[in-house]
């Protein structure tokens, strides 16, 4: 075997204080395709951004390790430097200008140019372009893709599949490029695009270019990768080569388990079989989260969670059924239907929603705890107020009171009801976002993503005053979260969505396996092939 | 220590300061140059109370959350079309006054929902919009002030001329009426006391407005529209609110405007009025997106009194050209630049 | 089938023209209203053309870089007046004062658009109200100089240019060993048609050469940075720098914009003539159609033709239609102002629509 390309040494990162990789050991050899595959969180990204010495990680104190590229040690301390050496990388979002043809894209910042009369005098920025030369080495890195299109198309309305690869296309362009890095590449991609993009990648290698390759569709993995790394929290858990990996045994690693269930006693409620709330095709317009048709039944009285990666919509559900962004479909509540895309009819008909954007949606950060816990309230309900000469004033002794006990009830550490909530801890934030929801007094809560940010001791009381909710008043939750482990700590069901569709429904006992495929969109495959 | 003092000037706002020390300097000048300070001091509550109102309009678009009102010209154009009716009924003394404010409210309140539907198209651009809206309406009035068939001989020109006089007397309408009722004088001071009376009872007005559950959900919405939105709160129902509050207090301001001044300007003049307004806002502390009534007190009562007092004392050091004028062109618009500049500082 | 083609071509072509349409319907109302001959109407038209052309080129620049409009040209327009200043207060009269004036105004505006530059580097996604105001502003400076410090401060003296009091420029300066400085180098004159062709060729060598500049490296750049700062950022461009540039090439551009308007208009308003240079400039190039992100030189040359043929018809036909023509001036202000509102509007509306509702996409 020849010299590796790239070699990582026990790379380790932490972002202040939270370990994210813990010694990471790979190697990549010329013309290999590496996969390496992971959860949401499991460390992926930080990983590709180390390698192409992105400034996120040098802003944040660094990383440990060693890497040594093409046999040397190596800095990478930007990404100028990863690019001069040969590394390129092909982003999730585009970086493409719609405005300028395909050609000018490939070629931005790097554009070929020829001297006049006038840059003779004035510098090299006044050359002119010489869109002849440009425009050849772009139908030449087009043609390596074997992409047919016309390389002076402008980026604006092409599809998205043209769009990924005229990234591609960029990255090859570059001399000397021998290590090239996708992230989750095929995530935007139909079918018949992938399937042109996994050939142009073995093309690619083929050439001698090695290539990383970050993903979670392990049908993709199994199609092109020659060796594939799985890594769970910050660790590698498996080192796989093609021929001994099996989508079932990538699942499982993956997943892993990580936390004990909470103890729960259980209740009476949870086996009850009227459904308070019926979702049927729905579909959720959110970027980033984009619900295709979700068929979806809520029991009376259960915490149900809703799980799956990052991008396939299952954060979509929540903020579509509350209005939030912008929904179809239908959504039956306690048996009458409720109006989509209008948050004021969701919350009087009770329900109520603790906003993954904490500091975006969440919170008025300004503001006091007394006011963020009662405004809901007051606009929806009615509460907290007094008619005076037919004009409805705030009642501020009214709402103090009610804060107070609620402070004291959920423990909220502060200095007192009056205390802007933007200097509270970010567990204590939450709390407040949660004390906001349960003042509407609502028969269902939806909570997006409820650890998030907030640190470990603080998570664990969370996820405790969630589950008070559920037993001691009997409220239905519905919590959405990318940990898995924490929804099978206390959910008594588990919908996973995978590209904006509901994947299936697990127990939260299931095996890990089972999580991992549906997490993966396997599940649906395995089944068919099975049947 | 430094770091303490450091921070309290972060949080007092420098140009607050830069103001507060020039306008000592100025008062110190005054004295030297042996100024009258009860007639500097008489003119500071003059000029202040006839512009808070003004001034006071930015709030409930401040807080709405479209920023400062650059076309509150709008609103001061409903005003004066009040006055302008109200002196074509031939209406006299507080009559007129009365009159020509609910005429100007009912205009405020339609023009003011005609430009919020306005303004909540353009979102983002509201300010760079509602400047040039409001240059538009005064344009466009303009050509209604000519054509305008009004016979009253106290608005038309004298001697031939189409059109309204470019400015008309209120002498025989409502000239000085709440700058003179309860006027009192101690020792050369003048104190309107009617005329602060009503700018109270205004002021008080708006903050009991944003005591009410509207006005809480029209903080909200201008504060944090995805927040607000998740409260169920019509967002771009209470711009629109916010919008028709600043159109109606332009219109009451320019009336308040008006009576202090004893005239009533036509044609081109409202078509800067809004500048004056939203420097004053600012220097008393407000940010775009973030006002008080206190801001509207303070900072009315630091941009005039610079107003009032640079003009006699820079007049004492240099009797040529009008060097105060020069200093209140730089300040206001220089206020507003920095203003500008630090929208997406913050967070 | 072929003429149901064209016609909606037609169609097409007329809907995304949709502002230079109005506005020349407009004009032809007005001309037959006034009843214009169209040879005074021809003339008139080519001397303000000539005055004013090179204004409205200044704005294009920025508009590529993605500044939007910049109203900041005002300060261009003061850069010249102080240049002018300057070479009558020397009394270099013709040509050579005026190229004197010309070189004299270019580190002046450098300075100016670099401190432009800085101010709407710091206001980004504000740059169109910033740079008005800014304009605003400057004008308290510079007539704090024109007013107070030249004479006060910096010792002048000067009989015919300064107030009596010795402190201070006067409120119009007479231009008289400048005037027509450019245009009479070459001018055909037939009756009373006057064309100042050579004035026509200059601005037309500085047309090409913005053409010229935006498709060099340059050019590219700054056109990313207008597309998007932030990949123009991450291909490593500097984002910063290239504004910084832009809107110092559009105000110098303005510079001599306002050179060659005063040369051919022979009196210096001290206090007046630049007041109004941004919006009338702003006005015309949105008349051609262009927008606050897409502006062409044809767009321009369009754009001032019929702003100004409005210009001199709206009196014109205020005076037949109603006997004022005061009517047709505040109704032209009117169009200036709203002509600007409208087609700011409809951009800002268009971009918040494009955020929205993507719902069918799915």
């Amino acid at each position: 075997m020849s010299k590796p390309i790239l070699q990582l040494i026990d790379i380790s990162k932490d972002y202040y204080g939270n370990q994210v990789l813990k010694k990471v050991n790979l190697t990549v050899q010329p013309g290999e395709v590496h996969a390496i595959v992971g959860e949401n969180g499991a460390g992926k990204s930080t990983l590709m951004n180390i390698i192409f010495g992105m400034p996120v990680i040098h802003n944040t104190g660094g990383f440990s390790g060693q890497i040594i590229f093409d046999g040397e040690p190596v800095n990478i301390d930007s990404p100028k430097v990863a690019m001069e050496k040969g590394i390129g990388m092909v982003h999730q979002e585009f970086m493409l200008l719609p405005g300028f043809t395909i050609t000018e894209n490939l070629k931005l910042n790097r554009e070929i140019t020829k001297h006049n009369l006038i840059s003779k005098f004035l510098g090299d920025k006044m050359k002119s372009l010489d869109m002849e030369s440009m425009r050849k080495d772009a139908r030449k890195a087009l043609d390596t893709l074997g992409v047919d299109i016309d390389e002076m198309l402008p980026v604006e309305g092409l599809p998205v599949g043209h769009k990924q690869f005229v990234e591609i296309a960029r990255e090859i362009d570059k001399t000397n490029m021998k290590l090239l890095v996708f992230d989750e590449p095929t995530a935007v991609l139909t079918e018949i695009e992938a399937d042109l993009f996994l050939k142009a990648v073995k093309k690619l290698s083929n050439e001698g270019i090695a290539i990383l390759f970050i993903t979670h569709r392990l049908n993709e993995v199994m199609q092109v990768a020659d060796n594939i790394t799985v890594i769970r929290d910050g660790e590698v858990v498996g080192r796989l080569s093609r021929e001994e990996a099996t989508v079932e045994d990538m699942a499982r690693l993956m997943v892993g388990r990580k936390i004990d269930r909470v103890e729960k006693s259980k209740k009476v409620n949870n086996g009850s079989q009227e459904n308070i709330l019926e979702i049927r095709n729905l579909k959720v317009d959110m970027p980033g989260e984009v619900v295709k048709n979700v068929n979806l039944d809520v029991k009376k009285g259960e915490i149900l969670g809703i799980g799956g990666l990052a991008g396939h919509g299952k954060i979509g559900i929540a903020n579509g059924i509350m209005g939030l962004y912008p929904a179809s479909g239908q959504v039956v509540f306690k048996g009458s239907k409720i109006k989509l895309n209008n948050p004021n009819d969701a919350l009087s008909r009770g329900m109520a929603f603790v906003s993954e954007d904490r500091r975006g949606v969440g919170l008025l950060l300004d503001e006091s705890i007394e006011k963020n816990i009662a405004i809901t309230a007051i606009q929806v309900q009615g509460k907290f107020l007094t008619k005076i000469l037919g004009i409805n004033f705030v009642l501020n002794t009214k709402i103090r009171e009610h804060a107070n006990k609620t402070i004291k009830e959920l423990d909220i550490r502060c200095t007192g009801p009056e205390q802007p909530v933007r200097r509270l801890s970010g567990g204590n934030q939450q709390k407040v976002c949660i004390a906001r929801a349960i003042t509407l007094e609502p028969d269902l809560l939806f909570v997006s993503e409820p650890t998030r940010g907030i640190d470990v001791g603080a998570k664990k009381i969370v996820l405790d005053l969630l589950l008070k909710l559920n037993q001691e008043m009997g409220m239905t939750i519905v919590i959405t979260s990318s940990e898995l482990a924490e929804l099978r700590s206390i959910c008594d069901r588990i919908a996973i969505i995978y590209d904006g569709k509901l994947e299936g429904i697990l127990p939260p006992d299931a095996d890990d396996t089972d999580f991992g495929l549906m997490m993966a969109g396997g599940y649906s495959d395995m089944a068919k092939e099975v049947s | 220590m430094s770091q303490k003092i450091k921070k309290f000037l972060d949080k007092f706002g420098y140009t607050r300061i830069i103001i507060i020390l020039f306008l000592i300097m100025l008062f110190i000048a005054a004295f030297a140059l042996e100024l009258q300070t009860d007639s500097l001091i008489s003119g500071i509550l003059n000029r202040a109370g006839m512009n808070m109102i003004l001034t006071l309009a930015m709030v409930p678009s401040i807080q709405s959350g479209t920023g400062l009102n650059f076309g509150l010209s709008v609103g001061i154009l409903c005003g004066v079309l009040g006055a302008v009716l109200s002196i074509a009924m031939n209406l006299t003394g507080w009559q007129a006054f009365l009159i020509a404010n609910g005429l100007g409210i009912v205009f405020a309140i339609i023009a003011g929902y005609i430009y919020g539907l306005l303004l909540n198209r353009v979102k983002t651009q509201e300010m760079l919009i509602g400047t040039y809206a409001g240059f538009s309406v005064v344009s466009g009035m303009c050509m209604f002030w000519i054509l305008a068939p009004f016979k009253s001989p106290k608005m038309i020109w004298p001697y031939g001329g189409r059109g309204l006089r470019v400015t008309v007397s209120l002498e025989d309408t409502f000239d000085k009426i709440l700058n003179n009722f309860l006027l009192r004088e101690y020792n050369g001071i003048e104190v309107p006391w009617g005329l602060y009376a009503y700018i109270i009872l205004l002021c008080l007005a708006v903050w009991l407005f944003s005591r009410s559950k509207t006005g809480i959900a029209m903080q909200t919405a201008g504060s944090n529209p995805r927040f607000a939105e998740s409260c169920g709160i019509n967002v771009d129902g209470m711009r629109i609110i916010g919008t028709i509050l600043s159109t109606v207090l332009g219109a009451m301001g320019i009336l308040v405007y008006a009576q202090s001044y004893g005239f009533l300007q036509l044609y081109n003049a409202p078509l800067y009025m809004a500048f004056p307004a939203v420097a004053a806002i600012l220097i008393g502390g407000a940010s775009v997106h973030k006002a008080s009534i206190a801001h509207v007190i303070i900072g009315t009562f630091l941009f005039q009194a610079l107003l009032v007092v640079a003009l006699p004392v820079t007049n004492a050091v240099l009797p040529e050209g009008n060097l105060s004028e020069v200093v209140r062109i730089i300040i206001s618009n220089g206020i507003i630049v920095y203003a500008l500049t630090r929208i997406g500082g913050g967070e | 089938m072929m003429g149901k083609q064209s016609s909606w071509n037609i169609k097409k072509t007329v809907s995304t023209n949709i502002v230079p349409v109005v506005f020349t319907v407009l004009c032809l109302v007005g001309a037959i209203i006034a009843e214009a001959s169209p040879f005074f109407l021809l003339s008139s038209v080519i001397t303000r053309l000539a005055r004013n052309l090179l204004l409205v080129f200044s704005l294009i620049i920025p508009v590529v870089t993605g500044l939007g409009l910049n109203f900041g040209i005002v300060l261009g327009a003061m850069a010249a007046q102080i240049a002018l200043i300057a070479v009558v207060h020397w009394n270099i009269t013709g040509l050579g004062g005026f190229t004197v004036a010309a070189l004299l105004s270019v580190p002046i505006s450098i300075l100016f658009g670099w401190l432009t530059g800085k101010v709407l580097n710091k206001a980004k996604g504000n740059e169109m109200i910033t740079s008005m105001m800014l304009g605003f502003f400057a004008n308290g400076l510079y007539q704090l100089l024109f007013l107070f410090i030249l004479g006060g401060v910096i010792p002048m003296k000067n009989d015919t240019i300064m107030l009596p009091s010795g402190i201070g420029i006067k409120n119009t300066v007479s231009l008289k060993g400048l005037k027509y400085a450019l245009d009479n180098v070459i001018m055909i004159s037939h009756d009373s048609l006057a064309i100042p062709v050579f004035t026509f060729i200059i601005t037309a060598l500085l047309a090409l050469a913005i053409r010229f500049l935006l498709q060099t490296k340059l050019g590219q750049e700054l056109r990313c940075v207008g597309q998007d700062m932030n990949i123009a950022a991450t291909s490593g461009i500097d984002v910063d720098k290239m504004r910084i540039i832009a809107v110092i090439l559009s105000t110098v551009l303005a510079a001599w914009g306002q050179l060659i308007h005063l040369q051919n208009i022979g009196i210096l308003q001290t206090y007046g003539s630049h007041e109004q240079v941004g919006l009338f400039a702003v006005a015309s190039i949105l008349i051609g159609g262009a927008s606050v992100t897409k502006a062409t030189i044809g767009q321009a040359v369009l754009g001032t033709f019929l702003f100004h043929l409005l210009f001199i018809i709206s009196p014109m036909a205020g005076q037949k239609l109603v006997g004022e023509p005061q009517v047709g001036e505040y109704f032209r202000a009117f169009v200036a102002y709203g002509v600007i509102g409208v087609s700011l509007g409809l951009h800002a509306w268009q971009k918040q629509q494009a955020r929205k509702n993507k719902l069918e996409d799915i």
